[in-house]
């Protein structure tokens, strides 16, 4: 079963016919060439295909595509004007926040999102109490990140990265 | 020949950083190829015995399936010496999750649909897939990984045990852990039927040795193979040799000839043919003097192998030349079990080794009560207890010393189970660390000298150095760190250097494994430098040109190399819960010249991670009654993710190693994990007065 | 993954309609669940019904109760995990609720998963997951594979174990509905017969003869909404999940608890208290044997942990050479304790830090 819809993926809107089995992933990287969300388990577990759809971060292995008709995709490499680095993608090279670089895209669009829902007031589970605005130190950013695995195990790195860009070190 | 440090030892960054962040560094499955069919392959469902027959017409049936191979039509391989490539060329069923079909179709989707349709008959056997140290076929291999000697006895262990004042007495267990990558082994296959050529878009840590590997098994000549892989997500060994997935994909492509056959692997068939780490069990017997001083090492292991391929991880092979002893045992037995053959994860032998290795001396300086560290010391030999050579360098207890003084050592309270702050049980541990300095023989490289234009005047040079060999960045910082190299053998600046690698197109170069390649790749580069300057000098011409290849280090068989290293861990579990947590770590680690501080600290950082992982998380079920691994996927197997890292830190000693290499450097990949979780362990036992001799350990272990 | 046509009717009741007359259709919400079955072939349907925007994205005030001051709040069925785990009066009076959800999933998944859909998780069995095992609820009658298998994450309360074709050990993942346990949280839901409400307490059942039903839900019958009554004890609550990684991990014990202590003659005494578990059973587990045990009683630590006993006398662990789940026993005292502990030092509940 095909359906026809539209994805406006890093800022071009792209209308595509795809199997109704398709997810936002395999859309992205099998029709759009879109490679930068990056497939690790296909099953929610790993956090590599992490985009921001319609400006909050997801998971595009578990996301049908067809269920996305019209939605605003944003991937690593749409984050910044081409030519362009956002702020986190320079903490993550300053910082040497990434190995082998395949989780990376996803760690990038993860703590874009994340950073808003912090700046939103929004807690995490090492909150505290929950009922009060955070404050996001290492703890709180590693926290909010678990979801975004790491073979290499560059978390020590990536949690300084987001932090200074929390604290504004890194200029854009 | 020894190379001045100028580049070499700053933190350039990594070359391909830029391209990693956006997202736009193309790994395997990511080559834009035309026209590609997508297979999904089908798995045994039985551990033991034979395809009885095999409908494939429903799948056939489906729109859009294009072809699906079984043993009775898949192409006929020239070489099926190595068990693990005979992909589809029978109906024997060696372990549970082989290949027995595979659907190529138009759309990923309906290529998994369809292999779901394949209707696969059985003839069952009685399988054994669980390690059992009494089963009948124990036997032992002729050699360990890659080439150590199974067994080896010096002096009279067992008389200088009798004899001991202090013993110590001990079996200590790891699992079975999985190698997974965050990308899954890839090939996108194209076989050009007309010109006779095979290219593979490969995620692997060795594009020359899957060249190899494939032209061989399929009878082609190594020429017609090409293997490019510039990026790889990750390998930690599972990508260190080619497996059957590569065969299976180049096997389908022939028979599809023009159009490429993409297949990633799922996260779940990571779990069954792509390699792992036996589990072991280990029996370790220390004796000492009442002072500490050991007189006495036992180290015998045993663990698993597939019956259909043999893989013996040299487990015990640390306990050979990490301290002095004049009376020393080590061996290793396989038992053959209707699995998945194991292979290489990030330090074979000396991660699991060191477990028991490290622990077993914690119990000894529980037993004699002698700080740990101190122990450690006073266990330094003067050459190597392996060889009897001289080192090429050791500085473990600088090492040693060094992480004492910057975990505040001095202050640990050696008794156990006597702190208990906020509901958390606190303790403090630590243990050694070692891993070989290898270099592989057989990497050439070539250098190219071009006049460019383009090139920035202020760089001060009129051209670029292309520098290349077919090596592998697997997240290591190779690519970064063979410019700096490069740059210092030719005397200019890294700027001027482009290193080309991870294309078969390139000069042949060995695997990223062993924690080999810098060195290998970067004296191979040293050798090809040398003899551009000497022909050249240092203002060559526009198109100047020189091989090189990996030299023969004349201090081989002269000195022992290997670097050393020392974990501090901090470990906390709760009081109530048994939920264990690391809040701290440090190594400190004698690794000869770092080549670039970022990525070492990154790598070593990473070592240190999985073997925290390793303590805690990682082990891989298999159900003896299925004969497959039940939690395969990363919901159910657990590696550390951020929230498990508190403060961990990997720092290094400056070391000066004249006789290992013209850098002066030692590798790193590897050192990090090994003895990181035997420091946790230890913390644990400090923290909760529990010895844990079995990884991971788990809440269960501490809750009552 | 077998095909299956999309569609999106214009309403809830058109959606209703939809599933209820086609035995293969399904709801799709935010498909953290649904998606990862139909790549594993475990769940098949042949349409597609998405409701996600069908449903209410909202969290409204509902009006006092007769005799109450305050009002609870109805949480539409489409809202988000995040949004509610950051809602103000669910971070402010419901802070066992924002505990539970923040300790699911990942940041990811709490932005995909929504209210109704979190309900209706399945099991996250190993053996559920994989349909090249036997498995009662995936396929009934083919028996069940963590019993002797990898049980670790599996029932020690109201499980069936025998006969072999029913017997089902499995648990309910969702850390959501546990703290909703002690809510008294009542679902809304639309049917081909028209609304009906069921309480969340009776909303997931336990195996009993046929695993493969997990609640009461009929099909074609849509949650739209759950809603939390006013619950003044539940200023006082928390949720307390233990796992085997420090985030993105199922439970393999969780506690919700709600507690008011009042002081007494010979120290706090437990005035009220809801507990609820997570991880033990196939449903949300209330623990009505161990709050029976601690009202009117003193709150201490020995207290609690004979409250737990209490709960867990009539638990069945599962024996297994890779991984049995004996210790959950032991494990739910620890974890019992460790949460009211919070609650009897918990400042809001002392007069003397109360703000003014």
């Amino acid at each position: 079963m095909d359906a026809t819809l539209t994805l406006v993926v890093d800022g071009r809107p792209t209308t595509l016919t795809v199997d109704t089995r398709t997810t936002v992933l395999d859309a992205l990287r099998e029709h759009l060439d879109a490679t930068s969300p990056k497939k690790g388990c296909d099953h929610g577990q790993c956090g590599s295909c992490t985009v921001l759809c319609n400006g909050r971060r997801v998971l595009a292995c578990l996301s049908l595509a067809v269920a996305h008709d019209g939605d605003e995709i944003t991937t690593a490499e749409g984050l910044a004007p081409e030519g362009e680095r956002h702020a986190v993608q320079v903490a993550f090279l300053e910082a040497d926040a990434y190995q082998c670089g395949y989780c990376t895209p996803g760690q990038i669009c993860s703590a874009v999102g994340m950073l808003d829902e912090a700046a939103a007031g929004h807690p995490s589970a090492v909150s505290g109490d929950v009922a009060a605005p955070p404050t996001l130190d290492r703890t709180e950013i590693a926290e909010r990140m678990s979801g975004n695995l790491c073979r290499c195990a560059a978390y020590v790195n990536i949690v300084t990265a987001i932090e200074r860009v929390h604290a504004g070190e890194t200029a854009r | 020949m020894t190379l001045t440090p100028d580049a070499m030892g700053r933190a350039l960054p990594r070359i391909e950083g830029g391209q990693k962040v956006a997202g736009t560094a193309r790994y395997a499955f990511e080559h834009p190829v035309v026209g590609p069919l997508y297979l999904h392959p089908v798995q045994s469902t039985i551990a033991r015995g034979r395809v009885t027959a095999i409908d494939t017409s429903t799948a056939e049936a489906l729109d859009g399936v294009v072809a699906v191979l079984t043993h009775e039509n898949a192409p006929r391989l020239a070489d099926t010496s190595d068990a693990e490539f005979a992909v589809l060329q029978d109906d024997t069923v060696a372990f549970r999750g082989q290949y027995v079909a595979a659907v190529l179709a138009e759309r990923s989707e309906t290529a998994r649909e369809a292999a779901e349709l394949v209707e696969v008959t059985y003839d069952q056997q009685d399988h054994h897939v669980e390690l059992d140290e009494d089963s009948p076929d124990l036997y032992a291999p002729d050699v360990v990984n890659p080439s150590f000697e199974t067994d080896e006895t010096v002096g009279d262990p067992e008389a200088a045990l009798e004899s001991a004042p202090v013993t110590v007495r001990q079996t200590y267990t790891t699992a079975m852990t999985h190698n997974n990558p965050m990308e899954p082994h890839t090939t996108v296959a194209t076989w050009d039927a007309e010109d006779g050529r095979l290219t593979l878009f490969e995620s692997t840590q060795g594009v020359s040795a899957v060249r190899t590997a494939v032209a061989g098994v399929l009878g082609l000549e190594t020429g017609s193979v090409d293997v490019i892989s510039p990026h790889v997500g990750g390998g930690f060994g599972s990508k260190g040799t080619p497996h059957a997935n590569t065969v299976l994909a180049a096997l389908a492509a022939r028979a599809v000839p023009g159009r490429p056959v993409k297949y990633a692997l799922t996260r779940q068939q990571m779990f069954d043919l792509v390699g792992y780490r036996t589990p072991t069990i280990q029996h370790v017997t220390l004796g000492a003097e009442a002072d500490g001083r050991l007189t006495a090492i036992v180290h015998d292991v045993v663990e698993q192998t597939a019956r259909f391929k043999e893989f013996a991880e040299q487990t015990a092979v640390y306990s050979r030349s990490m301290y002095a002893t004049q009376n020393r045992r080590t061996s290793h037995r396989l038992v053959p079990l209707d699995v998945g053959v194991p292979s290489w994860m990030r330090a074979p032998g000396e991660a699991p080794g060191s477990f028991a290795a490290e622990v077993a001396m914690d119990e000894l300086a529980v037993a004699t009560g002698i700080d740990p560290v101190e122990l450690r010391i006073r266990n330094e030999p003067a050459v190597s207890p392996a060889s009897g050579l001289p080192f090429s360098s050791r500085h473990l207890v600088d090492c040693l010393r060094r992480g004492a003084d910057r975990f505040a050592w001095r202050l640990r309270d050696p008794r156990p189970r006597a702190r208990l702050v906020d509901g958390w049980w606190i303790g403090t541990g630590v243990a050694a660390s070692s891993y070989p300095t290898n270099s592989m023989p057989g990497s050439s490289a070539v250098i190219r000298f071009h006049v460019d234009p383009s090139l920035d005047p202020a760089l001060g040079a009129a051209g670029r150095y292309e520098v290349e060999i077919a090596a592998a960045d697997i997240g290591t910082g190779a690519r970064t760190v063979l410019t700096q190299i490069a740059a210092d053998a030719l005397g200019v600046r890294p700027e001027t250097v482009h290193v080309a690698i991870g294309d078969t197109a390139l000069p042949p170069a060995t695997t990223a494994g062993g924690s080999s390649g810098t060195a290998s790749w970067g004296a191979t580069i040293a050798d090809a430098a040398d003899r551009f300057r000497d022909k050249w000098g240092d203002d060559p011409s526009d198109g100047a040109q020189a091989d090189g290849s990996m030299p023969d280090n004349p201090y081989s068989g002269r000195y022992a190399m290997s670097a050393y290293g020392a974990h501090f861990a901090e470990v906390a579990v709760h009081a109530d819960t048994g939920e264990v947590r690391v809040p701290r770590m440090l190594g400190v680690f004698a690794a000869g010249r770092i080549l670039n501080p970022d990525t070492a600290r990154s790598q070593l950082l990473g070592g240190m991670t999985m073997g925290l992982s390793m303590a805690l998380h990682e082990e891989s079920v298999l159900d003896p009654r299925s004969g497959h691994v039940i939690n395969h996927d990363l919901a159910n197997y657990h590696v550390t993710a951020h929230a498990d890292v508190g403060v961990m830190e990997a720092e290094w000693i400056d070391e000066e190693d004249p006789y290992v290499n013209p850098m002066g450097c030692k590798g790193i990949g590897e050192i990090g994990i090994v003895g990181a979780a035997a420091a946790i362990a230890n913390a644990a036992h400090h923290a909760t007065g529990v010895r844990m001799r079995s990884v991971p350990m788990t809440l269960d272990d501490f809750v009552v | 993954m077998k095909p299956f046509t999309y569609a999106r009717p214009d309403d809830a009741a058109g959606a209703v309609d939809l599933v209820a007359g086609d035995p293969d259709a399904a709801f799709l919400a935010g498909g953290t669940n649904l998606v990862d079955h139909l790549k594993l072939g475990i769940a098949s349907p042949t349409t597609l019904v998405d409701v996600t925007s069908l449903t209410s994205d909202r969290i409204d005030d509902l009006p006092p109760a007769h005799g109450d001051t305050d009002g609870g709040l109805r949480i539409g069925a489409a809202v988000r995990n995040s949004d509610l785990a950051a809602h103000g009066r669910v971070r402010a009076e419901y802070p066992v609720l924002a505990e539970a959800l923040l300790q699911g999933a990942s940041g990811q998944l709490r932005n995909m998963a929504t209210t109704g859909g979190n309900l209706l998780q399945r099991t996250r069995c190993a053996y559920f997951g994989d349909r090249t095992t036997p498995c009662n609820k995936r396929e009934p009658g083919s028996g069940c594979s963590a019993i002797g298998g990898w049980a670790r994450y599996h029932a020690i309360l109201g499980a069936t174990h025998e006969p072999a074709g029913q017997a089902c050990v499995a648990t309910h993942p969702s850390d959501m509905a546990v703290a909703m346990a002690v809510l008294d949280a009542q679902v809304q839901v639309l049917g081909p017969d028209g609304e009906r409400t069921i309480p969340l307490e009776e909303f997931h059942r336990l195996p009993g003869d046929d695993p493969t039903r997990d609640t009461v839900l009929r099909h074609g019958e849509l949650i739209t909404a759950v809603d939390l009554p006013a619950a003044p004890i539940a200023t006082s609550s928390t949720y307390r999940k233990v796992r085997d990684r420090a985030s993105y991990a199922f439970a393999l014990v969780s506690v919700a608890a709600a507690m008011e202590v009042v002081d007494g003659p010979d120290g706090p005494v437990v005035a009220d208290v809801r507990i609820a578990l997570g991880g033990v059973a196939h449903t949300p587990w209330r623990a009505t044997r161990a709050e029976d045990a601690l009202r009117g009683g003193p709150a201490t630590d020995e207290a609690f942990r004979a409250a737990a006993a209490a709960e867990t006398a009539g638990a069945r662990p599962i024996e297994s050479a890779v991984g049995g789940n004996a210790f959950k026993v032991p494990l739910v005292a620890g974890t019992l304790a460790a949460a009211l502990r919070t609650l009897a030092h918990d400042p809001s509940t002392d007069p003397t830090e109360e703000p003014g």
